[in-house]
């Protein structure tokens, strides 16, 4: 999850393009492939994306607005998803949650002034049986609680863009 | 010597790749001969990271396992739990769907045939197109997702049409809390739900699919991927499946954290590349679905489902559950419970034997107070609900439904009101938006809520109200079925809605 810094290659934006073009219905991996790439959708890529596809800017823009994946600005270095679905609130989620946020000093979708953290809510990570459950990029914690979800902030900071 | 470390999301979340890690480097410190197998989750939650050891023809469970426990469990000081087909929550269960999850290698084809794998593929394609569409309709197999409609009808559907394309969708967008079996079979035996696509392909004339997955569930892509390419490369997705002269081939596709694409229409708009708003009905997708041509949309767990009933026989499958509701269901047992995890079963077993037997009640240990079935859009039950038979018609009939089969447990400590107050909150932020009762009465329904908590005992009547809007006049199942946790919340727990009661809490 290191996103290439900017500004946003056109020969990338076109390599990417093109090479979903093939594909039946090829918006959603060319987004999600420029997602991986630069961090965001940048904006570079809209003029090209709505010539390849035929389609208007206002419908690319729709598309990009709908899916709460997608970042039309750069996330944190790192980014947290604390789980808000109802089998995590069983087990103490929502206290959970409250607590780190208020210990980051950040509301939900909010990044550290360093820019090294983001913090976002999700509705369920499929780890139910063993909640509350948090994502850190892409590592799993189960039965989070403070200790085990500061630990691995820690770990990221000691061992880097891991 | 085999040493199985699962390399399901669940037990990498509670350590399973640290204890992997660990057991590669103790094994070569101590000059062991030993093969480190990642296998799939065998289902038992609360035992992750699950260790299997297999020596000597037998093969013994030790769990939970630490990263510190590694040294002591190779040198054979930790208690065995026996073997895993005889700790009780398992010996209980009826593994059809989910018979080689955690007992293979996920991505090792061979291991998948000799346990059975392909057997269902090899005999459907002896079979007329006619003939797979009955053997489904016999096995009684109904849409694993929620609705529950005869999964042989919707093939027949899109057989019968005439296209120059088919297409087989596997919708994995599995968006419900306290639901995780389509996660844990795309990580544990992948090539079962590739061997019903395929089935459901030969049966269909559909020659190409696409399993719709979710952005939360980056192991589930990779493994579901990963199987696809070593399916293509042994021949059995391709232009000659298993040299049949058909052909099949398959892609993931991953959504971008819409919850309402799970609901079919939006997922296939979501599939083409549009915004993942829900289509009116009709057109059936089985006559216009995908690019619109005919399309079969089918939950992961009908598709993996599909090669049992090929393997062992329609008759086999049906002879499981109770009334309409045929075969066995993977109910997921999650939230406040001593035991969670995946509990595959025939229809038919009563609620409380499921929380207070198989889950062990909560873990908290104080008494349950609510159960949750069906995920954000499943009603809340009481224990005094306990009686009722899981099947789809039994709960139809107590105003609730079963879903994707989660059931999420919460204990004496549960705010109803502040639960009915979030699954119109989730509404709101999932909503598509194309429909009036669900864009705006989702929004609505938490102002409405918020009054009652304030101690306004005139906005009951009007959440009523509301939630009849919303039943009725809602496009797809977010805002049709979000009144059935609001609506359960206030019917069974109304102490919770009463003016002092809320107000009381309000104040605090």
């Amino acid at each position: 999850m290191t996103p290439a810094s900017s500004p946003y290659d056109d020969g990338t934006i076109a390599e990417i393009i093109s090479s979903h073009a093939h594909l039946e219905g090829p918006l959603l991996p060319m987004l999600h492939a420029l997602q991986e790439s630069f961090g965001v959708i940048p904006e570079a890529a809209h003029a090209p994306l709505c010539k390849a596809l035929t389609i208007t800017r206002a419908e690319l823009k729709g598309v990009i607005s709908f899916y709460h994946d997608f970042r039309e600005k750069p996330a944190g270095k790192h980014v947290l998803k604390i789980c808000r679905a109802e089998a995590c609130q069983s087990m103490g989620g929502t206290a959970l949650a409250e607590r780190l946020l208020e210990k980051l000093g950040l509301d939900w979708h909010g990044t550290t002034p360093d820019g090294k953290l983001t913090v976002e809510p999700v509705y369920c990570l499929g780890l139910c049986a063993c909640a509350p459950a948090a994502m850190l990029d892409e590592k799993l914690i189960a039965r989070a609680d403070e200790a085990r979800v500061e630990k691995a902030l820690a770990a990221k900071k000691t061992g880097g863009s891991a | 010597m085999k040493i199985y470390v699962p390399m399901d999301s669940a037990a990498k979340a509670l350590g399973a790749d640290e204890v992997a890690a660990k057991l590669t480097q103790e094994i070569a410190a101590r000059g062991l001969k030993a093969e480190i197998v990642r296998n799939g989750t065998r289902g038992m939650i609360w035992l992750e990271p699950l260790v299997e050891i297999e020596k000597d023809g037998e093969r013994l469970a030790y769990g939970p396992i630490a990263e510190d426990d590694v040294a002591a469990l190779l040198e054979g000081q930790i208690d065995t739990l026996g073997k895993v087909e005889d700790i009780p929550f398992f010996a209980r269960q009826t593994r059809l769907t989910f018979e080689r999850c955690g007992v293979i290698d996920p991505l090792s084809l061979a291991d998948y045939e000799a346990h059975g794998g392909l057997e269902g593929l090899k005999r459907a394609i002896g079979m007329s197109q006619d003939a797979i569409i009955d053997e489904v309709k016999t096995s009684g197999l109904r849409g694993r997702g929620g609705a529950g409609f005869p999964t042989g009808i919707k093939w027949d559907t899109v057989r019968l049409a005439k296209a120059p394309q088919k297409y087989i969708v596997c919708n994995a967008d599995e968006g419900d809390s306290g639901t995780f079996a389509d996660r844990m079979i795309m990580e544990g035996d992948p090539f079962t739900l590739i061997e019903g696509m395929a089935i459901a392909g030969l049966g269909c004339g559909a020659t190409k699919g696409y399993v719709y997955t979710r952005s939360e569930y980056p192991d589930a892509v990779s493994v579901m991927r990963q199987a696809i390419e070593i399916a293509r490369a042994a021949g059995v997705l391709g232009t000659n499946v298993l040299g049949c002269g058909r052909a099949f081939d398959m892609e993931v596709r991953v959504g971008a954290g819409a919850y309402v694409c799970g609901e079919e229409t939006s997922l296939l708009n979501s599939l083409e590349g549009k915004r993942g708003v829900v289509r009116a009905k009709p057109p059936l997708p089985a006559l216009e679905g995908f690019l619109g041509r005919p399309t079969v949309v089918n939950n992961v767990i009908s598709l993996a489902t599909v090669p049992v009933i090929f393997a062992k026989g329609a008759e086999h499958y049906a002879n499981f559950g109770l009334g309409r509701s045929k075969g066995t269901m993977p109910i997921q047992i999650a939230g406040n419970v001593k035991f969670g995890g995946l509990f595959e079963t025939a229809f038919g077993m009563p609620l409380g034997t499921l929380v207070n037997e198989i889950a062990g009640g909560t873990a908290s240990g104080r008494p349950v107070k609510a159960v949750q079935v069906g995920g954000p859009l499943g009603a809340y039950l009481h224990t005094d609900q306990f009686d009722t038979p899981f099947g789809y018609e039994e709960f139809d009939g107590q105003k609730a439904l079963i879903g994707h089969a989660g059931i999420v447990v919460f204990d004496d400590t549960a705010d109803m009101l502040a639960m009915a107050r979030f699954a119109m909150e989730f509404c709101a932020v999932e909503s598509c938006g194309k429909c009036t009762p669900c864009r705006i009465g989702a929004v609505r329904g938490v102002e409405t809520l918020d009054r009652i908590k304030e101690g306004d005992a005139s906005a009951i009547p009007l959440l009523e109200d509301l939630c009849e809007v919303m039943t009725d006049g809602s496009l797809c199942a977010l805002g049709g079925f979000t009144p059935f946790p609001v609506l359960s919340a206030l019917r069974h727990f109304p102490e919770e809605f009463a003016p002092n009661t809320a107000q009381k809490e309000a104040a605090e």
